[in-house]
């Protein structure tokens, strides 16, 4: 591979940029689509303080539950916790702080962020105690709104199945989920990707996401996890 | 109870009776996810996962299964002909625009007025509400499948519920192993028992005031 516009680098460089403290944005739903390279990476690395956005938790052991599970985490925002028991005891010994989102408030707030919005307003939770506290509300055209803030992260990490050398991205099936919106939503955006292909071997019909969102690519070691069903 | 179903079979198996040709249909984790089982072959709906699926298929049979096809729950799925993909802001997009016509979740608690709390036990269980909020205010139909009574015993039909909800009066219809009973303006109304369970039985396991229905049947 040429590497024309330098964005083919090393899981390791590519977690270079990722800090203690950072703020990191995850793609994945339940573990599936998480990219479990730089996952690795991270875990090994003993990151620490991370301010983590992304669906759900996953597992223990699968996608950024692995991160969960080292400690790297100081607060996560998500929608969902439950598949990992982890999260739920350090949120309760009060190790870890959990904001919840709606999940498709959530969605829409990573949207906003990645399409350089300030934040969206939803009905969602309007009336609910725990999801509209501290939160504005907003009068528009006789309708009442939630005022949700966006989010953006100092880095985004994905996982798709393909990527040209311009880092345009084709996702596979159900593992798109959150991926082309967090692809947005990153300062600096990393997609691990299965198979790295010269520019022009991707139809310009058939990326979810244009390579200008992306700044750094890393080839995938692929999913070394068990799935919860396996 | 006898031979055959058991109890979570026979919830799934009435709820699948409000299931109809052409509905997209979402359906939550545990019973919910039975239902397919008793839909009748000539009964085609499009199932939609919020995780991004539209027209999810039943389970793959052992070493068919894909990683990257698997519902909201990360189990997997297969897809039918006229399935999609999407982002999860599109999968959102369709259940907050109304174009889920039934959602069947399970619940903690329903009250006489239909709020629904399924989503957190402050200091005990923190799951977190994932996409029941959106589902539960904008399904066009809820259905709640659930146990009528906790482990201990306690109705999960009350008054008012004790837990944060999850959305107020959004739930049309509820489930149980006991009995199905819909939610009306003017309140709760039984219309049917599951056998063995008596219309007295149900009125003294449930804590919240009960219509009855002058039409009420008996599930066996």
């Amino acid at each position: 591979m040429k590497n024309v516009f330098g964005k083919i680098i090393s899981a390791e460089e590519a977690c270079a940029l990722i800090s203690d403290g950072s703020i990191l944005m995850a793609g994945g739903f339940g573990g599936i689509g998480s990219p479990p390279t730089l996952i690795d990476v991270l875990v090994n690395k003993g990151t620490k303080n991370l301010t983590l956005i992304c669906n759900d938790t996953g597992f223990p052991h699968i996608g950024v539950g692995k991160l969960v599970s080292a400690g790297s985490i100081k607060k996560v925002i998500a929608s969902h916790i439950g598949s990992n028991p982890l999260a739920g005891k350090l949120m309760t010994e009060g190790k870890m702080d959990v904001e919840f989102s709606p999940q498709g408030t959530l969605a829409e707030r990573i949207r906003a962020g990645g399409v350089g919005l300030g934040g969206i307003l939803v009905e969602t939770g309007l009336d609910n105690e725990i999801v509209n506290k501290g939160k504005g509300v907003v009068e528009l055209d006789g309708k009442t709104f939630l005022a949700e803030t966006a989010l953006t992260a100092d880095v985004s990490i994905v996982y798709a199945k393909k990527a040209d050398e311009f880092g345009n991205l084709i996702f596979d099936k159900s593992a798109r989920n959150t991926n082309p919106l967090v692809a947005m939503a990153g300062n600096v955006t990393i997609a691990e990707v299965e198979e790295i292909v010269a520019l022009g071997e991707l139809g310009p019909d058939e990326i979810i996401t244009p390579g200008i969102f992306v700044q750094h690519i890393v080839q995938t070691k692929g999913v070394e996890w068990k799935w919860v069903w396996e | 109870m006898g031979v055959g179903m058991n109890s979570r079979e026979k919830m799934a198996k009435r709820a699948a009776q409000e299931i109809h040709h052409g509905m997209i249909v979402n359906l939550g984790i545990g019973i919910p996810s039975l239902i397919p089982n008793y839909l009748s072959s000539d009964c085609s709906v499009m199932f939609h996962a919020e995780n991004g699926i539209l027209g999810m298929g039943p389970t793959p049979g052992v070493g068919e299964e894909n990683a990257h096809v698997c519902n909201a729950a990360g189990y997997p799925v297969t897809t039918v002909a006229g399935s999609s993909y999407c982002d999860s802001a599109i999968a959102f997009a369709m259940i907050r625009r109304g174009m889920v016509d039934v959602t069947v979740l399970g619940a903690l608690e329903v009250s006489e007025g239909g709020d629904l709390a399924n989503w957190i036990v402050p200091g005990k269980r923190v799951p977190g509400m994932g996409g029941a909020m959106e589902l539960a205010e904008r399904a066009k139909k809820v259905i709640v499948v659930m146990n009528h009574c906790n482990k201990n015993g306690e109705s999960k039909i009350v008054h008012k519920c004790s837990l944060p909800l999850t959305a107020k009066a959004c739930v049309n219809l509820i489930i149980t192993d006991q009995a199905v009973i819909q939610v009306t303006k003017k309140g709760l109304l039984l219309t049917e028992v599951m056998a063995p369970y008596t219309i007295h039985d149900v009125i003294r396991h449930t804590n919240a005031p009960l219509l009855i229905s002058d039409h009420i049947k008996t599930n066996e």
